[in-house]
């Protein structure tokens, strides 16, 4: 049984912790937030794309991500604000990817809606910018084996559930999430790896993201 | 000063919360922080630091905290200082500069400074960074400063341009600056006597005392009793709601040694209230408990404030669970989503609407305060705020945007 197996490498786990920097720059028209999408540092498109899943844990109504919800909500957009909220963040392996498809969906919505252009939001309610500054640290956690990886997960914050599906694949760029990376390359259990790569991770809120990696685990290994 | 112990915690945001706040605390090893303010009893900020202070040093990191001098003179110009920061017309001369500038210099020799983290909480004690040398220095600015008075605003610029980093409270207060700044929110205690839970005989008991029946819904609002509160607004909501139902209203709080006018603005309250015994008007200094039990006992409470830093009133009301009217204003929306944990609103009409609506719909008033709970849970309580500082103390000495420790 493969849980019995022995990883090649151990896995440690790492927490992550955030703190939001602000730039003091600040958008009232979608010409003002296209441009400045294209502009501000990486991090600020990373932090109104991934705010929502560490802050609202729990069933939200927010769209997720700001750039959707300010365009709706303020501007009452909310055509453009559907376009930009179901853009597939899972399906882009870098930030700058990411940002080009914000930016081209704001562009080609005010090519096809001129008028857009004219709205402005109220005093008090222009999109501010902010970036996310993250803490990587490694804690006393470290699995051998995937019994010891899915009676850790169970008790792990959601912070370092956080780090190894959503920010080591896409702000530190490893192309996959630390999970499946170590299954397959530790455990040589690609076929569990690649069942972990295929979930859309953006979809859970992290309590669920926590309980369904453990079942998928589970159901593999027979516990 | 706070006695809860960090583990105590757990029990409210969970052991590994508990174990990543004393992960990162080691990395703060063999630092001195000195927090710098002006008062040290009364309003947010000795609230939160008297908090804060015994709980860091509790994870080892060696946390001061000092207050400045300053007078009668002195705080009648920094109060004034706080309402032009806040957008409201103030008169301020030249003379109100130099006092200010004054005292500062006096605070300057007196004040021995120690840190290798100086945190300078407010405008009171700005000055004091002409005393930077290898040091880092923070600002910690509290205040609603999204459309200050640019005089004084500019005043202060030339102080804050010396610091290493700014912190405000919310996006809408932060302005382009050459330093580094960051948002962190304050926070409530779930421990403290103020937000733990009561017996139902210590809440009958503060109603029994103060006069207040339970027969009628209570409307309240607690807060210092300053223009920034509308406190007299908040009557003419209740008045509105009067109208349609019959209900008291509970204005309760404290004052704070920095604050002169609020003696002022309370007998204006008063006045207004006279002839009315169903509103209760409370001056009710450092009384945590008794705010509590208000607070618990209280069906509807509303923070009609014209300006607000963040609003720790909402966050309490909030973690209580209770339905909550708030002006839309300062950090009040990042921590009540209108419809959702709360209901915002823009004047006295609006806010006397909500009021009408969430007495008649006793089950929309319970989901709300259900959600707000939540909110506050994730995201504004003491354990998430230690854990702002001590990376926002880090920060200091990194610059990068992935930070590995």
């Amino acid at each position: 049984m493969s849980e019995l197996l022995e990883a090649k490498e151990p896995f440690r786990f790492c927490t992550r912790l955030n703190l939001t920097e602000l730039t003091g720059l600040r958008a009232s028209t979608l010409s003002q937030l296209l441009a400045l999408i294209k502009e501000v540092p990486g991090a600020c498109i990373y932090h109104h794309t991934h705010r929502f899943l560490q802050q609202h844990q729990y069933i939200s109504p927010e769209p997720p991500n700001d750039f959707a919800y300010w365009v709706t909500s303020i501007l009452g957009e909310g055509g453009l604000g559907e376009r930009l909220m179901s853009i597939d963040t899972i399906q882009f392996p870098t930030i700058h990817s990411l940002r080009e498809k914000i930016a081209k969906t704001i562009e080609d919505y005010l090519r096809d809606n001129a008028l857009a252009n004219l709205k402005f939001s109220a005093e008090g309610e222009e999109f501010h910018f902010l970036k996310s500054v993250s803490f990587v640290l490694p804690t006393n956690y470290v699995a051998c084996n995937l019994k010891e990886f899915t009676d850790i997960l169970e008790k792990i914050t959601i912070d370092s559930i956080y780090f190894h599906i959503f920010e080591a694949r896409l702000r530190i760029g490893k192309g996959d999430n630390d999970f499946s990376n170590w299954i397959e390359c530790s455990i040589g259990n690609k076929k569990l790896a690649d069942a972990i790569s295929r979930l859309d991770p953006y979809t859970y809120t992290l309590e669920d993201l926590r309980k369904t990696v453990i079942e998928i685990v589970k159901k593999d290994i027979h516990i | 000063m706070n006695t809860t112990k960090i583990n105590e915690y757990a029990a409210v945001v969970g052991q590994p919360i508990i174990d990543d706040l004393k992960l990162l605390s080691k990395r703060l090893k063999g630092k001195v922080i000195q927090n710098i303010n002006s008062t040290a009893v009364g309003g947010g900020v000795a609230e939160i630091l008297s908090r804060m202070v015994p709980l860091l040093r509790e994870l080892n990191i060696d946390t001061h905290w000092d207050v400045i001098k300053g007078g009668r003179q002195f705080f009648d110009v920094t109060k004034k200082f706080h309402n032009a920061l806040h957008g409201r017309p103030e008169e301020i001369n030249q003379r109100d500069l130099d006092i200010f500038l004054e005292i500062s210099q006096n605070n300057i020799e007196e004040m021995d400074i120690y840190g290798d983290i100086v945190f300078v909480h407010d405008p009171q004690p700005i000055v004091l960074v002409k005393k930077k040398k290898e040091n880092k220095w923070i600002w910690r600015c509290h205040i609603d400063v999204s459309s200050p008075n640019q005089m004084i605003w500019e005043f202060l610029e030339d102080f804050i341009f010396n610091y290493d980093a700014a912190v405000f409270s919310s996006p809408a207060f932060s302005p382009k600056l050459p330093i580094r700044q960051f948002l962190i929110s304050p926070s409530i205690d779930p421990l403290s006597d103020k937000n733990r839970e009561l017996p139902q005989e210590t809440i009958d008991g503060v109603l029994r005392k103060y006069e207040i029946y339970k027969s009628k819904p209570i409307i309240t609002q607690i807060s210092r009793f300053d223009r920034l509160k509308d406190p007299l607004g908040v009557i003419e909501v209740y008045k509105q709601v009067k109208r349609y139902r019959d209900c008291q209203l509970l204005l309760a709080g404290g004052g704070a040694s920095d604050d002169p006018e609020g003696k002022k603005v309370l007998e204006e309250v008063k006045d207004k209230a006279k002839h009315d015994p169903d509103i209760h008007i409370l001056l009710l200094p450092q009384n945590d408990i008794e705010i509590n039990a208000l607070q618990r006992a209280s069906t509807v409470i509303i923070q009609k404030s014209i300006k607000e830093g963040f609003g720790l009133t909402v966050t309490e009301a909030l973690w209580k669970a209770k339905p909550v009217v708030a002006s839309n204003v300062g950090g009040i929306p990042l921590q009540i989503t209108h419809k959702y944990s709360g209901l915002l609103c823009n004047s006295i009409e609006g806010a006397g609407f909500a009021i009408k609506q969430l007495l008649n719909s006793p089950e929309y008033a319970k989901k709300l305060g259900e959600n707000g709970r939540e909110h506050v849970r994730n995201n504004f309580l003491l354990t998430r705020h230690l854990k702002d500082y001590m990376l926002l103390f880090l920060s200091l000495y990194h610059r990068e945007d992935v930070v590995y420790l």
